[in-house]
């Protein structure tokens, strides 16, 4: 089954995305920011990258920039959870390789299915 | 099929009120002459992640109310906005007004609309401020965030429908964002019958093809009554890296019925374990016990479990080489068993540490609280005041972090209320027109000591002195040292405000703060000096359940006595005694007569082995400021002891704060050396 990462600063998003993924099958792990995520995608190989934009030390558009340039992460997909505010967010990251998102607030189902959707 | 999102709700709230915490101190150390844009950031990524993290767990009204918030910060951020300090009240209102909302929420309480909706208003109020535009964007976002996922489309105007000719052809770099065109005909397949056709010829030669590149394009033919949108959403994450356009197909058929139009939101959903509970009513038990258990949790350092794990680790080592040893002993392994035992002491003794240590908590969990309300109170008060927070990491027993807020609250209102002067007062005798009000914390001994320090206008004896003999509370001819002057202020039933405000004289007085404090085994006095400032500094054992104990003996009875209380021990020699015709015995030390307290007298020691002075030693110890000699047999040893109530189990005792149970089985009593000063006067 797939390896997702799943990168949000806030613990209850982070749980309820890792639970959601995990109660489906994939594995998932953790990263509180994208400094953390970085470490992580560097030792690890992952399926899927699903990251918050708005995070301290490195925020989710720098993280899928630096994730992209690295070149085992050339095609991996990539999925920003953002806030229907952030409509030029959307742009920035499709700028930085960003494969897709997902709009706050979104439920389980909707992130699960969308998960399915890039992973097949 | 659900998922069970109460589970969350726990997590979600402290982050929350963590996040609000952090909003209030970011938008108190806002500099509002130059505003730093990493403060705004910190503060606005807080707004947001209430605010997503609400909407995900359907607190819509939360996420509504932080996203005006959000709107005014992500203006003031991108510099649209000057930061104004009314601006800063209003959020401040507003953080307020969230900690309400999420308190409500988490405890089950229905949320005020009147409050909510008067902040809110002062939140627009203000958003509309600089110009009517913004006020419009404003509305308009929030009147989107109530939405409801997009409904199901189906196009109505266009009945005839029965198909999507579909040309796709993506830019080079398509697949450098990880999108995979299979991957979305895969889905459009689960719209309707789907054949796809692919075209060549932007293909190159293999010499000059790039693998990493997209040279293909399709034509697509979707097959039934899929709407426009559903087809879009597809679509919707390449907008920009290719080109597509989509022409219906009409046919001669009336449209098919709208249940067959499958838009993306209700395509097959895949089955979720059965470990998720689905059950509405299993959600809602593990809600309320959640949020009953919240109260009586703690946040523990990571660091500090690591500690606990490896002594747990080391204690289980030790223990295995000791049954080891015991399992074939023999004599010649005495060292080894002497050796193994001290080691289990240690370990042990360690361990107990490393648990106890578990139960501290930084006093920033009290102090934290203190910027706002300096913040609030000083410009209610119309003064200028600066608060410093000193030693905010010293560590302290999580009960005496939570018993310690209300008596320090009344401190810091009684500094800022009657301590700081006016600025033109203070700027009339030379002071800095901002007062100083310092909050510290700092370990002494096997106390903490939490000190409330201003530089205001102190106490004045002779007020003191006059509003006690008015009050009846001393003799007219009372002849009082400073430190008992400044000590009438804990008296029940003083005051010296000429007013009560409504900001200190709250009908709690200083002797409840004492009461508070006392009641958690501590000590608070006072030191002032007039038209400098005042300090009160509140005394505390670091921890509310074990002791570091002096044993001693008295017969054939054991005491305790706290360390920290213990100055020195002595031989008496009969020529520092001095005898006072019924005040008792003084002992001469270094020039200060202390008073002598006969141990087998007071707690009526029949067995007691010295009767005479010289027989025994003189335990030297301060208790408020006091000092006194014990008069004991003999000193045991220094051990910690677990602290029982007597209180709880018997009565309370003058003199005594507690019980302890002794390695042998024995009760060893503890002393209150405070207690046991009165007990002696009497």
């Amino acid at each position: 089954m797939a390896t997702i990462l799943a990168v949000d600063d806030s613990a209850s998003m982070r749980q309820m995305v890792s639970f959601t993924l995990k109660g489906a099958g994939y594995d998932v792990v953790e990263a509180v920011d994208g400094v953390d995520a970085l470490n992580k995608a560097k030792t690890q190989a992952f399926d899927c990258v699903v990251t918050d934009v708005n995070m301290p030390n490195k925020d989710g558009i720098a993280l899928i920039r630096d994730l992209r340039s690295l070149p085992n992460y050339k095609f991996t997909p990539m999925l920003m959870l953002t806030t229907e505010s952030g409509a030029d967010k959307k742009q920035q990251g499709k700028d930085a390789g960003a494969t897709g998102w997902i709009v706050k607030p979104f439920n389980p189902e909707q992130l699960l299915k969308t998960i399915q959707k890039v992973l097949g | 099929m659900a998922i069970d999102m109460a589970q969350f709700h726990q997590v979600f709230f402290e982050e929350s009120f963590e996040g609000l915490d952090a909003m209030e101190s970011g938008l108190l150390n806002l500099d509002m002459g130059d505003v730093n844009v990493d403060d705004i950031n910190t503060i606005f990524r807080a707004a947001h992640s209430i605010k997503g993290g609400s909407g995900t767990f359907g607190f819509t009204a939360v996420s509504d109310f932080t996203h005006v918030m959000e709107t005014l910060l992500d203006e003031m951020r991108d510099g649209r906005r000057k930061v104004t300090q009314t601006a800063v009240n209003v959020l401040l209102g507003s953080v307020d007004c969230l900690r309400e909302m999420l308190q409500a929420i988490k405890d089950g309480d229905t949320i005020d609309p009147a409050a909510v909706g008067a902040h809110k208003q002062a939140l627009d109020q203000e958003l509309a401020h600089p110009g009517q535009a913004t006020a419009a964007i404003a509305s308009a976002s929030s009147s989107t965030m109530t939405q409801q996922p997009r409904p199901p489309a189906v196009d109505n105007d266009q009945p005839a429908v029965i198909g999507w000719t579909i040309a796709f052809s993506p830019h080079l770099d398509l697949l450098k964002t990880g999108n995979e065109p299979v991957r979305m005909f895969r889905e459009l397949a689960t719209l309707g019958e789907l054949t796809s056709t692919v075209d060549l010829q932007g293909l190159p030669d293999l010499f000059d093809l790039d693998p990493e590149e997209c040279h293909l394009s399709w034509k697509l033919v979707l097959n039934g009554a899929v709407s426009p949108d559903a087809i879009d959403e597809v679509f919707a994450w390449v907008e920009g890296e290719c080109d597509l356009a989509r022409m219906p197909i009409h046919g001669e058929h009336p449209a098919a019925p709208p249940a067959m139009t499958i838009p993306a939101q209700d395509a097959p959903r895949p089955p979720l374990p059965a470990s998720i509970p689905s059950d509405g009513k299993d959600a809602k038990k593990d809600d309320t016990k959640a949020s009953g258990k919240a109260s009586n949790s703690i946040r523990v350092d990571t660091s500090k479990i690591d500690t606990l794990i490896n002594m747990v680790g080391e204690l289980v080592i030790t223990q295995s080489m000791l049954s080891l040893i015991g399992d074939r002993f023999e004599v010649n392994k005495l060292d080894q068993l002497k050796n193994g035992l001290s080691q289990l002491e240690r370990h042990t003794r360690e361990l107990q540490e490393s648990v106890m240590n578990i139960r501290m908590l930084p006093i920033s969990f009290v102090f934290s609280r203190f910027p706002r309300l300096a913040h609030d109170l000083s410009s209610k008060l119309g003064k200028k005041v600066e608060l410093k927070l000193v030693g905010e990491h010293t560590e302290v027993d999580k009960t005496v972090v939570e018993l310690l807020s209300d008596p320090l609250v009344h401190l810091v209102r009684n500094s800022l209320d009657h301590g700081i002067e006016m600025p033109d007062i203070r700027s009339a005798v030379g002071k800095p027109e901002t007062g100083t009000v310092t909050l510290d914390a700092y370990h002494r001994g096997g106390n903490i000591v939490i000190e409330v320090r201003d530089d205001g206008k102190g106490l004045d004896k002779d007020k003191l002195r006059a509003k006690a003999i008015e009050k009846g509370l001393i003799e007219p001819d009372a002849v009082l040292s400073d430190k008992q002057t400044y000590e009438l202020i804990f008296m029940p039933g003083f005051s010296t405000a000429e007013a009560l405000t409504d900001i200190s004289g709250r009908g709690v007085g200083m002797d409840v703060v004492r009461r508070n404090i006392q009641a958690l085994g501590g000590n608070i006095d006072i030191a002032s000096e007039l038209g400098k400032g005042s300090t009160i500094a509140i005394h505390l054992p670091l921890t509310l359940a074990i002791l570091d104990g002096q044993s001693i003996a008295v017969g054939d009875e054991t005491y305790i006595v706290p360390l920290g209380a213990i100055i020195e021990s002595i031989n008496i020699t009969d020529d520092r005694v001095n005898r006072v015709a019924g005040k008792g015995e003084t002992f001469l030390l270094r020039g200060e007569y202390l008073p002598i307290i006969r141990m087998h007298d007071i707690f009526n020691v029949a067995s007691a082995k010295a009767k005479r002075l010289t027989e025994g030693l003189l335990v030297v110890v301060e208790g408020q400021g006091l000092r006194c000699g014990l008069f004991v047999d003999d000193l045991l040893g220094q051990q910690q002891v677990v602290i029982k109530s007597l209180e709880a189990n018997y009565r309370r005792i003058e003199g005594v704060s507690g019980a302890t149970i002794l390695g042998d089985g024995s009760v060893a009593l503890i002393l209150d050396i405070p207690g046991l000063m009165r007990l002696a006067h009497q």
